[in-house]
């Protein structure tokens, strides 16, 4: 793990609408869905069992919704440095993604930009896009980030 | 069946205190790939200006989805929980959680709507300290396939 410096952190002058953050790209195997499972207490079974994924009318199991989200966000985070200043986040959950019990799983790659700046709160917006090949799996996800 | 439209603006007693265990923030982080210091030690929180670890910023469904438990147990609440899809989720942070933190959950019922043949339910958890300072809001929004009825 690199240590993350307060140094690097953008500043909110510094910042300008239509700055794009780097990119990243997250593996999601069923060895994350029973990770995340575990550490957020959610053990709804189409997040592990195949037949009962399928019994739910589902192609197979699904990674949470919310791992998704929780996974997309350090785009965001790691950007700016200090991940106690993300006011706000929110987004919808389009289309699952489905992740088969094989070695390569699903990738998530996330891109944001900055779409909005407000020189009042010191904040910005940030618009993310998060997909699994070539389908998009979150919607209207979007960031409120305070920055120094 | 459908979810009776009674329940909306209902508000639940709020829950016993969710105390914000480190180990549980830092096996958080891990599982949402979220590496920064400031999830695991003391000294980089603080060098953030902040009393103690925090938690990423979606470890409140934690909190909130055990709150959210008494909505889906209501008796006046006819969901079937298999036919439940997650459909928005949207968080509003007073200030970050940190570790130690004592959370009071208070749930409320937005709204309950019928569309496409789906039941579509807006729930909202606030969530605060024992001394009842906001921290964090989180709302969901749960669709449930074939729910209209």
């Amino acid at each position: 793990m690199t240590e993350v410096t307060t140094t690097a952190r953008p500043t909110f002058d510094a910042v300008s609408v239509g700055d794009e953050l780097p990119p990243h790209a997250y593996p999601l195997g069923r060895w994350e869905l029973v990770r995340y499972a575990g550490a957020s207490g959610d053990l709804n079974s189409i997040h592990w069992s195949d037949r009962l994924a399928r019994k739910a009318g589902l192609p197979d199991v699904i990674a949470h919704g919310m791992l998704t989200m929780g996974t997309a966000i350090k785009i965001v985070t790691q950007w700016c440095g200090d991940p106690g200043a993300v006011l706000e986040y929110t987004t919808r959950f389009t289309r699952p993604v489905v992740v088969p019990d094989d070695d390569a799983g699903a990738t998530l790659d996330v891109r944001a930009t900055v779409v909005s700046k407000d020189e009042q709160d010191r904040t910005v917006t940030v618009e993310m896009t998060v997909s699994c090949g070539d389908e998009k799996v979150l919607g209207r996800t979007r960031a409120v980030v305070r920055l120094p | 069946m459908p979810v009776d439209p009674a329940v909306i603006g209902r508000v639940y007693p709020p829950s016993p205190p969710y105390e914000v265990g480190l180990e549980t923030i830092k096996e958080f982080a891990e599982a949402v790939h979220a590496e920064d210091p400031a999830h695991r030690d003391r000294d980089a929180a603080r060098a953030l200006g902040y009393p103690d670890v925090i938690a990423p910023p979606t470890f409140a469904v934690i909190a909130a989805q055990r709150s959210e438990m008494q909505f889906f147990n209501d008796p006046d609440v006819h969901i079937d929980f298999t036919q439940i899809v997650h459909g928005e989720e949207d968080f509003v942070h007073h200030r970050p959680i940190f570790a130690r933190d004592r959370l009071i959950a208070t749930l409320f019922v937005d709204s309950v709507r019928h569309a496409g043949g789906h039941a579509i339910v807006t729930t909202r958890v606030e969530l605060a300290s024992e001394e009842g300072e906001p921290v964090s809001t989180v709302i969901s929004t749960m669709v449930e396939r074939g729910g209209a009825g």
